[in-house]
């Protein structure tokens, strides 16, 4: 087992220099620069800032500049925000988009595991039709679509009721997360209950439930012991990529709700051509998500020790 | 028990055949269709699929709207809204002197939407007075509006506002300034109801009448017709979404055909080489796929950089290319390696045929299906990343219309407009919803592992 991290964990490392060095060139073949943003100036003053930020060095130098600091954790100073650290940027902004990835993972995952369980226990009747007809308008309907409605209704039904039950934008309390997070893990939660769907009924006609069956085993039983944990198993490997598609995918949430989370603030880097942060954010989302998804590899590889041998 | 006679010993009749083909054999393709055929949902997405491409490519041929004109008399239009209007004298500047019968905050003349002229009596205790409009009435928490123009003396007490006007119900406001030039709680009201009217000229340059109709000043006319309404610049929806289908299905449809095609040679080479080679080329696949996609379409988009008066959406294209080959050089890969140790191929080899008649008779035949699949999977997300990029401003570049940058356009005024919103995202819906469920089918058609499981 202590291998196997140890195997996976380098090819983490790896990736994420892959990660570094595509960002690296892709930013430096973008025309323009945060340089020539606002001001006009002389060519000293723009010889000199260059030389500050080291871009008038030859790009394999800069190339190996960022390859240290970023082994030292260190991504540099946004060209913006003066004097303003990448890592502060990353350090003050992240904990929020984090919190709310964890909620959406967490609605996600538990309403898919529930809901397709639902469906396969009720397979072919009306709660299997309404919450396949939910799970298609869930993957049918853009993120964009449904915030904005989530909004609209949060508003509606605050007036009606004449206080504020949940806010309808910001962040800070708890009630500020429930509805943004809930949004962002919609899709998600309509891919999961398929997957929990088919898996059950694979499941269910397996020879060991029938085996249940005929020794007498009750059948909540045999559906919390024999159908759910196995049925679980094909869910936990897609929690990875599924962690992946929350995180990247706050942006539109955290711009429709007023979040100050990473993803907004890439946005706002990106408009503005800030290097730096840019690159900072990047690299740091990639490490972040390699990581994730060894994480749910090793656990995986815990419940189910079919997957080391492979690999 | 029976008695035994010769007639038992007789050898019974032999049978020419011993098994017969009670059905007429079908190849794979064709048993593939019939399945999909009893496919309900399957069958009705093929048909929404289809009336999409002929909307996108036979619409703008019937609905022969420029997409990028704007309708300056009808901005916002709802769909089925009234289309008369009255048409006015041309505009002329209007200064107030004398005072008009009537007291209070009064019109000097009926409004429309050319111009809205009015008058008033000096507040009490006014050193000045500010001019608001609003769309919902002052009420008690004095909600006056935008300020349109303020006066800091008592001569001036009349005010013509043509500030963006539109049909409708809009609610003047004239508030009493203090010596400072502070608004007071003094303040008048007026309820105006907007006509729709248009100048002779400007409906002649419209093509909205012709100089033969004899149209006269005071005679009622129909603007242009929108049968969708119109967005925030009066451009024409209908002919905004049948040009924004375009772009979002050359990507939706484009960058999926590509990307699976790389990946499949990518795939089934690195399949056919196996060993070290395989191992590399895997390998490399890998690193790519940890790349993170949004991020990264974002960088290469920002990268390739857009140009005065391109749309962006070729950049796109490439970009996705680029980041989502490799899902389908694995899925390939593993295909491949899969059938080369399959009995028939060994059948086949024994039987004498060549490494290209393998690949062409067997291994891409017994792809296809799953990559057909993969192509119908690859689409709704195609589509859902090129709305969610425009949507958040990093997508096509405006005036190009997409469905995302409509529906990005259209979520601003979700509340007064909410037409400008509710088409885009309702085609982005349909055209994923159908692509979905056209891939269901197909997986249930064409892949015979994937049966009977949903």
């Amino acid at each position: 087992m202590l291998s196997y991290i140890l195997k996976r964990l380098a090819q983490g490392i790896l990736t994420v220099w892959f990660i570094a060095t595509a960002t690296f060139f892709a930013m430096h073949n973008v025309p323009g620069d945060p340089l020539t943003n606002d001001r006009a100036m002389t060519d000293i003053t723009r010889a000199n800032l260059e030389a500050k930020y080291g871009l008038d060095q030859p790009i394999t130098t800069q190339y190996l500049i960022f390859l240290r600091n970023l082994s030292r954790g260190d991504f540099g100073i946004s060209f913006v925000q003066e004097n303003r650290e990448v890592n502060d940027i990353i350090r003050e902004h992240f904990p929020v988009s984090a919190i709310l990835g964890v909620l959406a993972v967490i609605f996600a995952a538990t309403g898919g595991v529930l809901f397709g369980a639902l469906t396969a226990l009720y397979r072919n009747r009306f709660p299997d039709y309404l919450i396949m007809f939910l799970v298609i308008m869930g993957i049918s309907v853009p993120s964009f679509v449904v915030a904005a409605l989530s909004q609209l209704s949060l508003v509606t039904f605050n007036n009606l009721i004449g206080f504020t039950v949940l806010p309808v934008a910001g962040w800070g309390t708890i009630l500020h997360m429930l509805v943004p997070a809930l949004v962002l893990g919609l899709s998600t939660m309509a891919y999961l209950t398929r997957l929990m769907r088919s898996s059950m009924l694979e499941v269910t006609s397996s020879d060991y439930v029938r085996t249940a069956k005929s020794k007498g085993v009750p059948a909540t039983r045999i559906f919390t012991r024999h159908q759910l944990r196995n049925a679980i198993l094909p869910v936990v490997t897609v929690l990875g990529p599924a962690i992946a598609a929350i995180t990247t995918g706050g942006f539109v949430v955290e711009l429709v709700f007023a979040i100050p989370g990473l993803g907004r603030y890439f946005v706002e880097a990106v408009q503005q051509l800030d290097y730096t942060v840019i690159m900072g954010t990047t690299v740091f989302y990639g490490a972040f998500l390699v990581f994730m998804v060894i994480i749910v590899d090793v656990v995986y590889g815990l419940i189910d020790p079919r997957v080391r041998m492979e690999t | 028990m029976s008695e035994l006679s010769a007639s038992s010993f007789a050898p019974i009749e032999a049978h020419q055949q011993t098994q017969v083909i009670s059905r007429p054999s079908l190849s794979y393709w064709q048993d593939a269709w019939i399945r999909l055929k009893a496919n309900k949902r399957a069958l009705v997405s093929l048909y929404i699929v289809i009336g999409l491409l002929l909307f996108t490519i036979a619409g703008p041929l019937v609905w022969q709207v420029d997409p990028a004109i704007q309708d300056i008399e009808q901005i916002s239009q709802p769909p089925g809204t009234d289309r008369g209007a009255t048409i006015v004298p041309d505009y002329e500047p209007w200064f107030s002197t004398q005072g008009l019968p009537g007291s209070g905050l009064r019109l000097a003349e009926p409004a429309n939407s050319q111009t809205v002229r009015m008058q008033w009596d000096a507040l009490p205790g006014a050193n000045g007075h500010r001019v608001y409009r609003n769309l919902f009435p002052v009420g008690s928490e004095l909600a006056y509006g935008i300020p349109l123009a303020e006066f800091l003396n008592n001569d001036t007490l009349y005010f013509e506002d043509r500030l963006d006007l539109q049909p409708g119900r809009f609610y003047y406001s004239v508030v009493a300034l203090d010596a400072r030039g502070q608004i007071t709680d003094q303040y008048q009201s007026l309820t105006v109801d907007l006509e729709r009217v248009t100048t002779l000229q400007e409906a002649l340059e419209r093509g909205l009448i012709d100089t033969a109709d004899n149209i006269q000043i005071g005679d009622e006319i129909e603007l242009a017709w929108h049968p969708l309404g119109t967005d925030y610049l009066g451009r024409d929806l209908l002919a905004r979404l049948m040009a924004g289908a375009r772009v979002s299905l050359f990507i939706g449809i484009g960058a999926p055909f590509l990307f699976v095609l790389f990946g499949v040679v990518y795939g089934s080479a690195a399949g056919f080489m196996g060993g070290r080679a395989d191992q590399l080329m895997m390998r490399f696949a890998d690193f790519v796929v940890a790349l993170p996609f949004l991020l990264f379409m974002i960088l290469f988009k920002i990268a390739f950089g857009i140009g005065p008066g391109e749309s962006g959406v070729f950049p796109m294209l490439v970009a996705m290319v680029v980041l989502l080959w490799p899902a389908t050089a694995r899925l390939v890969r593993g295909q491949i390696l899969q059938i080369r140790e399959q009995g028939y191929i060994s059948a086949s080899q024994l039987l004498g045929a060549n490494t290209s008649y393998l690949i062409m008779r067997h291994m891409i035949p017994n792809t296809l299906g799953v990559v057909l699949v993969t192509v119908t999977f690859a689409i709704p997300s195609a589509i859902f990343t090129e709305a969610f990029l425009s949507f958040i401003g990093m997508g096509v570049a405006p005036p190009t219309p997409s469905w995302g940058s409509m529906s990005n356009e259209g979520i601003k005024t979700m509340l007064t407009t909410p037409h400008e919103l509710f088409f885009p995202a309702l085609f982005i819906s349909f055209t994923v919803l159908a692509f979905n469920l056209l891939g269901d089918g197909l997986r249930d058609a064409l892949d015979a592992r994937m049966r009977n499981v949903e």
